[in-house]
């Protein structure tokens, strides 16, 4: 039977948001040096977000920048070849900074593998931490989150679809299954 | 994108989509680390049967960049030099593995006659009289940058336009990217049957640059010249070459550009090509972004 489940609401989804910004506020204590680094296509309206809770929390303004791992996956090979999206680095740059990248999901963990990758060409951040909305499992290689919006148990054979109002006009995360 | 041959293959859609990837690869060679790991495994052999400096160097450039691995072979003191045919010569990079090969030849049509014998993907980087679609697209992302749009500008393509495969490709390219091109020299020069859709050909230089946003000027190319096309250098220069007068005479915000190399005093004036409205450095800057952007669409997916 194909279904679809809503897994987060547009309201759990702003306070997963909120939840994750006063996280990163207490573990960066009040998010010195700290930058964060959108990964494409909806981690980037995920960092803004995050930059503008943090900003209305605690009146912080942090650098934001995006990131488009296309050039740096591993399995270009695999598929047609895929479409570039832009990378801006933050204002100031990363050398020094802590640097959070951002993701909607967490699945096997080579996208982050190449964001680490990317970086390490852009600069040389102080840390690296990772902040996801979901993270669904499935791991293929030693890479975790610091930051978890959901711990969301799926089959392989599901889909987890993310939405985001600046993206989709919604705010939503979907389970489906095709059969 | 399997070839690339001709700047006619390209639609707007593949055209536009190189050169906004192109954007991104000329931020790639703004950084500390001018290198990407997308063409790691890969190789390109630049086969080149005509003497070139900027090109070879900027596809050698290019490729090394995206990390692919570059074998460099000109036709001078290889096999070619011993009467090796072309197709020989194909079996052998296709032996070699070649999974690009980007081609300088001066018969035109040898990049379509390549692409029929090995597997790999074939570049055409100048072919003859016929074309040379990556100056084309390094021009156009010239164009880009410095104007902002291409649709609806007037680029005039002014000089030895008969000989030139850089002409042919950009008029091809410009027109579907929206431009209107005049095609500008002397009547002997100006092939009637090379003009853009809705472009003109014009044997008055003076005539057209108060109206051009774009002059783009060829090289005379004396190598290629067996009859008498013009009487003398002097006379040339002084219909068709652009000097300091001339500049002052084109719109506030026209640029000049050159495909490079100059004949410095035949078609264009140092003061001209000094000038900062000149892009003739810029160019060559564009093309190692440009033609990464095209290696990475024909190498950078499923073979």
């Amino acid at each position: 039977m194909p279904y679809a489940k809503t897994v987060l609401s547009g309201g759990d989804v702003h306070r997963v948001v909120d939840r994750i910004a006063h996280q990163i506020l207490e573990k960066t204590q009040g998010a010195q040096d700290v930058v964060l680094l959108g990964i494409a296509t909806r981690g980037v309206p995920l960092a803004r977000r995050l930059a503008d809770r943090i900003q209305a929390f605690e009146n912080i303004s942090l650098p934001v920048g995006t990131l488009d791992i296309t050039l740096y996956r591993d399995d270009l090979r695999r598929h047609a070849v895929r479409a570039v999206g832009q990378t801006r680095e933050p204002v100031g740059g990363i050398d020094g900074r802590r640097v959070v990248l951002v993701d909607d999901v967490l699945f096997s963990g080579r996208t982050i593998r190449a964001a680490l990758d990317a970086l390490s060409d852009l600069g040389r951040p102080a840390a690296v931490q990772l902040a996801v909305l979901v993270d669904r499992g499935h791991r293929q290689l030693p890479i975790r989150a610091d930051y978890v919006g959901k711990n969301l148990p799926t089959a392989l054979t599901e889909t987890v679809r993310v939405k985001l109002a600046e993206i989709d006009g919604i705010d939503e995360v979907q389970l489906e299954a095709a059969s | 994108m399997k070839h690339l041959l001709s700047a006619a293959d390209l639609d707007a859609d593949t055209a536009t989509e190189i050169l906004d990837i192109a954007g991104e690869m000329a931020a790639v060679s703004g950084r500390e680390i001018k290198k990407l790991p997308t063409l790691r495994g890969r190789t390109v052999v630049n086969l080149f049967y005509e003497d070139s400096t900027r090109t070879r160097i900027s596809f050698e450039a290019a490729a090394k960049r995206l990390s692919a691995d570059v074998i460099n072979f000109s036709a001078k003191g290889s096999s070619v030099a011993k009467g090796e045919s072309l197709k020989d010569t194909a079996w052998t990079l296709q032996a070699m593995g070649a999974d690009a090969v980007v081609i300088r030849h001066p018969a035109s049509g040898a990049p379509h006659r390549l692409a029929h014998w090995v597997e790999g993907s074939v570049v055409n980087a100048g072919d003859g009289t016929h074309e040379h679609p990556t100056q084309a697209l390094l021009d156009a992302y010239t164009i880009r940058s410095r104007m902002g749009v291409i649709k609806d500008l007037h680029v005039a393509i002014v000089g030895d336009v008969l000989h030139s495969r850089v002409a042919r490709s950009n008029v091809l390219l410009l027109d579907t990217l929206g431009a209107r091109v005049t095609l500008v020299g002397p009547p002997t020069l100006v092939p009637s049957e090379l003009r853009s859709a809705d472009g003109g050909v014009s044997y008055d230089l003076d005539a057209v640059l108060p109206d051009a946003d774009v002059v783009m000027m060829l090289r005379v190319q004396r190598e290629r010249m067996t009859d008498s096309y013009f009487p003398s250098a002097r006379e040339y220069s002084r219909r068709y070459g652009l000097d300091g007068a001339r500049l002052r005479r084109m719109p506030e915000h026209a640029i000049v550009m050159h495909p490079g190399p100059m004949n410095r005093g035949m078609e264009i004036t140092p003061e001209v090509a000094d000038s900062p409205r000149s892009t003739i450095v810029e160019q060559v800057t564009n093309g190692v972004s440009v033609r990464m952007a095209c290696l990475y669409l024909l190498l950078g997916g499923k073979a």
